[in-house]
């Protein structure tokens, strides 16, 4: 069953990318936020000195837990119910969507705090919620931005990462209640700002709703890394807090957080350690919400665990450290990618969720550089499963007509033989002949357009080297 | 039609891989060779947390100095009241039975004094898991001004070493490293988003 949600991409990377690459103001905020923090993360990632055995026990941990996933996600199960907490399962995210809203219905909220969570980017429940009346406030300082500018993520960890300060310091003096036009573009005074906004939705907010990290199937503990203390806010103050979590995020024991609390926040924010760890284990009597709820959700996870050189994806702990080196990501920004997961994850994540349609192209997203590789915590080989996604495709339209095709058949017909090929550069050289002088052709007609939209095609040279050498 | 969890888990069983191989363990179990109390007063600093140094006997002292211009001062159920024999001003204690609300926590000028159950020195990290001496996740987070006490013999150098130490798992846990902080604009560190504002740690010595 495939994925659904925000994670299907409306038209084709090339399109998306060509429509942000014009825009300069993107590309100037991109290259200064992701050089500031791959800086950053170099120095923390260089203060261990066990990393390379960190990264390797974290792949192995995840590999160990997609092994086992069905009896683990039983464990989790048992221990979550046994503490308190209410299980729920969704096949896709209209089902998340809707068990979440009638848990929300279900109680007199009418408003809901939100923790910064990609499940819940991914299954669309802002819009569900929005539809069935009830508003969800993102309280991420970047989720709030990304939300007041109606705008969408651009980044995994950082979604507002394509506005600078300025831009910022515009969308809270147009669109949040009780700023004037005094507020300044000085960080401090804007965090500032979203503080006050906040605090009283946090004080009387009775419904939160977050996802997780990493869910524990031996005890049904649920952890939350944060900075802000947003996410302690909403963890916490509520009567009723609802999790939706992917069932990829399991881990077997509680001691395996000593590898992944040491890899996530190095590889995500640059920091040692994030300001915020939240560890609950379904209801506490007198210590934070009455009611948990814990929606476990596949949307196109059970279809990527089919794959197996496609499946090491699922390692993924969101912590982006591969689009903060993508050179494509740094150019084109995250909207390109269509998905609420952008950069190089994103391009083998998206597709194989939800199997067809526009994420078919994304899989072409990238250099193949293999930065991406060297910087993910839980070393997933991004370009192999690239090439792989790549591959599939083409196996799946082998057979069928296509222009590109056509000429290849064409040119492998003239390259079979040594006198048709000679003959045909002959050819080219005569035919490009008068263009001589110009160095690179920068536009050609159709179809071949569709190459020179975005590069040049160098002419033939004026002889080739075995004319050179029978001169000789 | 088969309910989702049904499903779900009948995909799963189909679908995972076959084995996967042993996980290597052959990371460091602790930062070897390092003095952990140095190290944490490091790096807390470095998170631009305030700093302090008592022994048993000096606790009182430094715990009185460091709530001084507190409007009101909250303790857990369980802070040993000899820590704040020296406190001028009133000591609002939350119980079980008598928790304090969250509109009062929430007043101008209110610091909360903690214990912490750990800490991690390499990431500046302190480790509350809701022990008398803790109290509610809240206490630690909604008032302005959070003091944590941390013994230097509940400081581990690295994170397995840190977690091994937690007595139980299912209890609610909070790593706190550094006041509140959000990197959310132009990648630049700004301290005191939803949190306390202001965060000191009393590294005390027992002796």
């Amino acid at each position: 069953m495939n994925g659904t949600g925000n994670i299907v991409a409306l038209r084709p990377f090339p399109d998306a990318a060509r429509l942000e690459l014009n825009d300069q103001q993107l590309r100037t905020n991109l290259r200064r936020a992701t050089h500031t923090i791959r800086d950053k993360r170099l120095r923390v990632v260089g203060e261990v000195d066990d990393w390379e055995a960190l990264r390797r026990a974290g792949a192995a941990i995840k590999d160990d837990v997609l092994a086992r996933l069905p009896e683990l996600l039983e464990r989790f199960e048992e221990s979550a119910t046994r503490a308190g907490a209410v299980v729920h399962w969704a096949r896709d995210a209209a089902e998340a969507c809707e068990i979440v809203t009638r848990l929300v219905t279900g109680t007199a909220a009418r408003e809901v705090v939100k923790v910064k969570s990609m499940a819940t980017q991914e299954i669309g429940l802002n819009e569900a919620l929005e539809a069935a009346g009830i508003e969800a406030t993102e309280t991420d300082l970047a989720e709030l931005i990304v939300q007041l500018a109606d705008d969408t993520p651009s980044h995994i960890l950082v979604p507002a990462i394509h506005y600078n300060r300025s831009q910022i310091r515009d969308i809270f003096r147009s669109r949040m209640p009780g700023v004037t036009d005094g507020l300044t573009d000085d960080p401090p005074a804007l965090a500032e700002a979203a503080r006050r906004h906040l605090r009283a939705k946090f004080l009387s907010a009775t419904v939160g709703i977050s996802g997780a990290n990493f869910a524990i199937a031996e005890t049904g503990t649920l952890v939350v890394v944060e900075s802000e203390g947003n996410g302690r806010m909403c963890l916490t103050l509520p009567e009723t807090l609802i999790s939706v979590v992917g069932i990829e995020k399991i881990l077997p024991t509680f001691s395996e957080l000593e590898v992944f609390l040491q890899l996530l926040p190095r590889s995500s924010t640059g920091e040692r350690m994030n300001p915020y760890t939240s560890m609950w284990t379904g209801v506490t009597p007198g210590d934070g919400p009455r009611t948990t709820h814990i929606v476990l959700v596949d949307n196109g996870r059970t279809a990527t665990l089919a794959d197996e050189i496609g499946r090491q994806a699922l390692r993924c702990i969101r912590c982006s450290a591969c689009l903060n080196v993508c050179p494509v990501y740094e150019r084109v920004g995250g909207h390109a990618y269509g998905s609420v997961y952008p950069g190089p994850i994103g391009a083998i994540l998206s597709p194989q969720l939800t199997s067809s349609g526009a994420n078919s192209t994304l899989p072409y997203a990238s250099s193949l550089c293999g930065a991406c590789f060297d910087a993910c915590p839980v070393r997933i080989n991004i370009p192999e499963v690239l090439v792989h996604l790549r591959q599939k495709g083409v196996d799946a339209k082998r057979g069928k007509p296509s222009a590109e095709r056509a000429a290849f058949v064409s040119l492998s017909w003239i390259m079979r033989d040594r006198r048709r090929y000679a003959a045909a550069l002959r050819a080219a050289r005569r035919g490009s002949a008068p263009l001589r002088g110009r160095g690179r052709l920068r536009r050609l007609p159709w179809p071949a357009s569709a190459w020179t939209d975005s590069r040049d095609v160098p002419l033939p040279p004026k002889q080739t080297f075995r004319e050179w050498w029978a001169k000789r | 039609m088969s309910s989702a969890r049904t499903e779900i888990l009948a995909r799963v069983r189909a679908h995972r891989p076959a084995s996967a191989p042993p996980v290597p363990r052959d990371y460091l179990p602790d930062v070897p060779g390092i003095d952990v109390v140095e190290v944490l007063v490091d790096r807390l600093a470095d998170y631009r947390a305030g700093v302090h140094r008592a022994s048993a006997a000096t606790l009182p002292g430094v715990l009185a100095g460091l709530v001084a211009t507190s409007s009101t001062v909250v303790a857990p159920p369980g802070l040993p009241a000899e820590w704040l024999a020296e406190v001028a001003g009133p000591v609002l204690r939350d119980f079980p039975g008598a928790p304090i609300s969250v509109a009062d926590l929430d007043r101008p000028g209110v610091t909360v004094v903690t214990g912490a159950a750990v800490a991690i020195a390499v990431t500046g990290t302190l480790i509350l898991d809701a022990a008398p001496d803790q109290g509610r996740r809240v206490l630690s987070l909604v008032p302005d001004h959070h003091v944590c006490v941390i013994w230097t013999d509940q400081i581990s150098g690295g994170v397995p070493a840190a977690l091994a130490r937690l007595a139980d798992p299912s209890r609610p846990i909070t790593l706190i490293s550094g006041p509140s902080a959000t990197s959310d604009i132009e990648l630049n560190r700004v301290e005191g988003v939803h949190g306390p504002r202001r965060l000191d740690v009393v590294v005390a010595a027992r002796s």
